[in-house]
């Protein structure tokens, strides 16, 4: 689906205090690596004008030039210069952005699964899908894990993408200086829906955050409206309890698919695929591989009705 | 003729005495000659790059328009893993092996390579190799793990059908032909070299494929074992690369980038040999600086065994293994950079001529050039973390690959074509080959840096609507693409057009001075009648003018 609000997604829109030293260090490099190409285009170009052999040539030899020591050793020079300097300079901002870690617990962790992503809170004991919050202002550290395969925690403005490795957990930090929306993918080949599988991310103030995280960890009210207890009834019979979680719903516990407790806050469905309406909803429900062939959730083989039903109560989980 | 006296080759033993002489067909099945082996070699490859062409241009349909669905997202999974998988062993490893067998022995006076029947044993595991992979399509679907095949999604937990298991095969059997036709090849140079010939002499496209038959030899080990290992993970339960069982997903990605990264300078190693022996002819110059030349290949190829964990700049390995990874990758580029400015300077001063084949290598200067410097950026960490696994690595790559190593084996078709079949390819037909070569290429790969840069990642089947520039950059993306195949086509109607009508081209149509150039064209059975002693790495060049025309190259 098209996110329209969302910030650009470029590697040099600045929006973390990260992506700040790396877009510096990439201006400084692109500008030298400019410099050489245009360096060695000028030459051919001038090698093009000067030396083609003219229409009248006699037919006689060049001179032979076997080399000259002292132009080798400027064109070796030259170049180790350089890459000595870029290479304190990647030795200073490696340091500045992925400071060492020590003993400090995780703000966030993520968890890449085949073909979403899990974002754990365990400061404030909330987990939940696709779509997460950070503070503006504050530097995150987040560790990345895998459920599955490999793949790459991207958020593209962010700057850093960090590999999801399983059994080798690993960590990035994030000091977002931009509120917003933005967007991110996975960035390592996972399998058949490696290409949807986006990420969504929020920088709010603070204090939005904060309310945001109390909401998250609060148990959802379900209503009692006949409507909503009946798609519950459905949802815990219909075999969606076997992969998905509900807070307050006893029935719904298993940790396989994505937590849904709050479904209705996220403004997409299926990792960015849908936008998150109740009509939508019920379609996804129905039969999610019409959406996102190949993925884990099979065809529910729904009657209509049922699948609507399933959707109003998900949609009311707030 | 001043250096008077031509010498017999040395006669080695006559190791095809028991071969029955055959004609047509049985003549290429059962040959141990190195020239028919290596037009097998190269026209195996040149089939196989219409077949990943084809492939290539499947995925730039299916990317044409955000969420399009030209094919399923499991076809193409499959398509791109065998793109790539076809593009780097079945094109591009043969395509340098045919090369090598075919001119090696030609370059340095010898009658045949040193083990006629183990080049052959290479030659025919590799078809075999190859066509069993493309079996696997019949078999139940191909590999579709991508050409690096990542554990886990590489086990059979993930991809359970027999294709991934095809892949493993199929490479570690090709895997074998390299590795015995690399030692072929060392032992070739470093022994049946005519008389005079001494190491320092050997022309530098033999001296370039010497560094690769080491590469090969020490890396696709590497390959090998982790191919076996991972066979053993998916058909008798072994864990090598499972975490929950004790195993590691990395280990896979160490083995597998200590032979990808050489193997990236197997590939273009031969080509940097070829505009070598190209550049300094159609320029009527020596070569520039040929013992730096020759000691910046050395650097290269001891280095670039230290630069693997480059392509895992973001697996989160802690700051000193990364750094010292950064810093072998960023000084693999002095040694590389000397290259460019060497050729340079070769044409600085020449008399040059404009032939297709001079095209190509001018145009592989600049397009290498671009590739090269893209790269110098991966190996500033923080910019690899910000680029890797996106767009603009496939453009750095092909850039690399087809921009470096395609177009300076083109160039050095075109240069050598008339030795291996007696005529001239059509410079008409070239021409249009090459603009469209040259147009198709910077169009469609271009482009990719912008995208990559503007976060599109690597390997997805299709992309959302609305993201910025996507849509039209992919969309000029696959047009260009279009005109790259049409080139590729050009060339292979350019090659059988001129086998048929080309200008005859007599021993030496360019005026060249390397050995080869002194056989027949195409050369008789066995090569040469007689070899003149080797002085210098011109040896036509000191028939034509004596030692009296250039003496310096005699001290070379």
């Amino acid at each position: 689906m098209e996110i329209s609000n969302a910030d650009l997604t470029s590697i040099f829109n600045v929006v973390t205090s990260q992506n700040k030293w790396m877009v510096d260090l990439h201006m400084f490099t692109a500008a030298i690596c400019t410099i050489i190409f245009m360096v060695v285009a000028g030459l051919l170009v001038a090698i093009i004008g000067k030396f083609k052999t003219s229409e009248n040539d006699d037919g006689s030899e060049p001179k032979q030039v076997r080399g000259n020591v002292r132009l080798e050793i400027i064109w070796t020079a030259i170049p180790l210069l350089i890459v000595t300097v870029l290479g304190v300079l990647t030795a200073i901002v490696m340091l500045v952005v992925n400071p060492a870690v020590g003993s400090k617990k995780p703000d966030l962790i993520v968890v890449g699964h085949q073909w979403w992503w899990e974002y754990q809170y365990p400061k404030y004991g909330v987990t939940t899908a696709n779509e997460f919050y950070l503070p503006l202002g504050q530097n995150s550290l987040v560790e990345v894990r895998s459920a599955d395969v490999v793949h790459s925690f991207w958020v593209i403005a962010f700057g850093q993408k960090m590999d999801a490795i399983p059994g080798h957990p690993t960590n990035m930090w994030i000091h977002p200086t931009k509120k917003g929306l933005f967007l991110g993918t996975c960035s390592e080949y996972c399998g058949a829906q490696h290409g949807l599988m986006r990420i969504i991310a929020n920088v709010v103030t603070p204090e939005d955050f904060e309310t945001w995280i109390k909401a998250q960890a609060a148990i959802p009210v379900v209503s009692e409206d006949a409507k909503v207890l009946k798609g519950k009834e459905l949802f815990n019979a219909a075999t969606c309890v076997q992969c998905h979680r509900v807070a307050g719903n006893p029935d719904a516990n298993a940790l396989i698919g994505p937590d849904l407790t709050h479904l209705a806050q996220r403004k997409t469905i299926g990792a960015g695929v849908l936008e998150n309406t109740p009509e939508n909803l019920a379609k996804w429900v129905q039969n999610p591989q019409t959406f996102k062939p190949g993925i884990n959730m099979p065809n529910m083989r729904l009657t209509d009705a049922d699948a609507h039903s399933i959707a109003v109560y998900l949609e009311s989980l707030k | 003729m001043t250096q008077g006296a031509l010498h017999e080759p040395h006669k080695p033993v006559n190791w095809v005495a028991d071969v029955p002489e055959y004609k047509g067909i049985l003549s290429w099945l059962t040959s141990v000659d190195h020239k028919q082996l290596g037009i097998l070699y190269v026209m195996s490859a040149l089939g196989f790059l219409v077949v990943g062409a084809l492939l290539g241009l499947t995925i730039r349909l299916q990317l044409m328009f955000p969420m399009g669905h030209v094919v399923s997202q499991d076809s193409y999974n499959q398509i791109f893993t065998m793109h790539g998988t076809t593009m780097v062993f079945f094109v591009g490893m043969p395509l340098l092996f045919g090369f090598a067998v075919y001119l090696t022995p030609l370059m340095i006076g010898a009658r045949d390579m040193a083990f006629p029947r183990l080049n052959a044993f290479g030659y025919w595991v590799y078809i075999f190799g190859a066509i069993m992979l493309y079996f696997s399509f019949l078999a139940g679907g191909g590999p579709a793990a991508g050409w690096f095949a990542y554990p886990p999604l590489s086990e059979k937990g993930y991809l359970f059908n027999s294709g991934q298991n095809y892949w493993a095969l199929s490479l570690f059997v090709t895997g074998i032909g390299s590795v015995a036709t690399g030692i072929n090849l060392i032992v070739t140079i470093l022994t049946m070299r005519a008389p005079g010939m001494t190491l320092k002499r050997v022309p530098l496209f033999v001296w370039m494929i010497l560094m690769d038959a080491f590469l090969v030899v020490f890396s696709l080990p590497a390959l090998n074992a982790a191919l076996v290992m991972i066979l053993f993970d998916r058909i008798l339960n072994t864990k090598f690369f499972i975490a929950t069982m004790g195993g590691s997903p990395l280990l896979w990605q160490h083995f597998f980038w200590f032979f990808g990264h050489p193997e990236v300078y197997i590939l273009i190693l031969p080509g940097w040999g070829a505009v070598s022996e190209v550049i300094p002819v159609f320029s009527r110059k020596v070569i520039f600086g040929a013992g730096v030349m020759a000691a910046s290949t050395v650097a290269i190829t001891f280095l670039s065994f230290g630069v693997w964990v480059h392509h895992m700049f973001t697996t989160g390995l802690g700051f000193a293994p990364l750094y010292i990874f950064a810093v072998t990758s960023l000084l693999i580029a002095v040694p590389t950079g000397i290259k460019v400015w060497t050729w340079l300077a070769t044409m600085w001063g020449g008399k040059l001529r404009f032939t297709v084949a001079m095209l190509h290598a001018m145009a592989f200067i600049i397009q290498f050039t671009i590739g090269g410097l893209s790269g110098v950026g991966f190996a500033v960490i923080p910019i690899d973390w910000q680029l890797t696994d996106s767009y603009f690595v496939v453009a750095h790559f092909h850039y690399v690959l087809v921009g470096g190593m395609l177009f300076s084996l083109i160039s050095g078709i075109y240069y050598w074509y008339p030795k291996v079949t007696g005529r001239m390819m059509s410079e008409t037909l070239g021409l249009w080959q090459f603009w469209s070569f040259v147009i198709g290429f910077n169009g469609t790969f271009f482009v990719m840096h912008i995208l990559g840069i503007l976060g599109m990642p690597r390997r997805v089947w299709t992309y959302p609507l609305g993201m910025p520039g996507w849509a039209e950059l992919n969309f000029f993306s696959s047009c260009c693409a279009f005109i790259l195949v049409g080139s590729i086509f050009l060339f292979i109607y350019n090659l059988v057009w001129s086998f048929y009508h080309g200008k005859i081209a007599g021993a030496n149509p360019w005026d060249a001075w390397t050995l080869e150039w002194l056989a027949d064209s195409p050369p008789i059975a066995e090569n040469f009648e007689r070899v003149p002693v080797i002085r210098s790495r011109r040896p036509l060049w000191d028939l034509k003018y004596g030692s009296g025309g250039d003496g310096e190259d005699h001290h070379a």
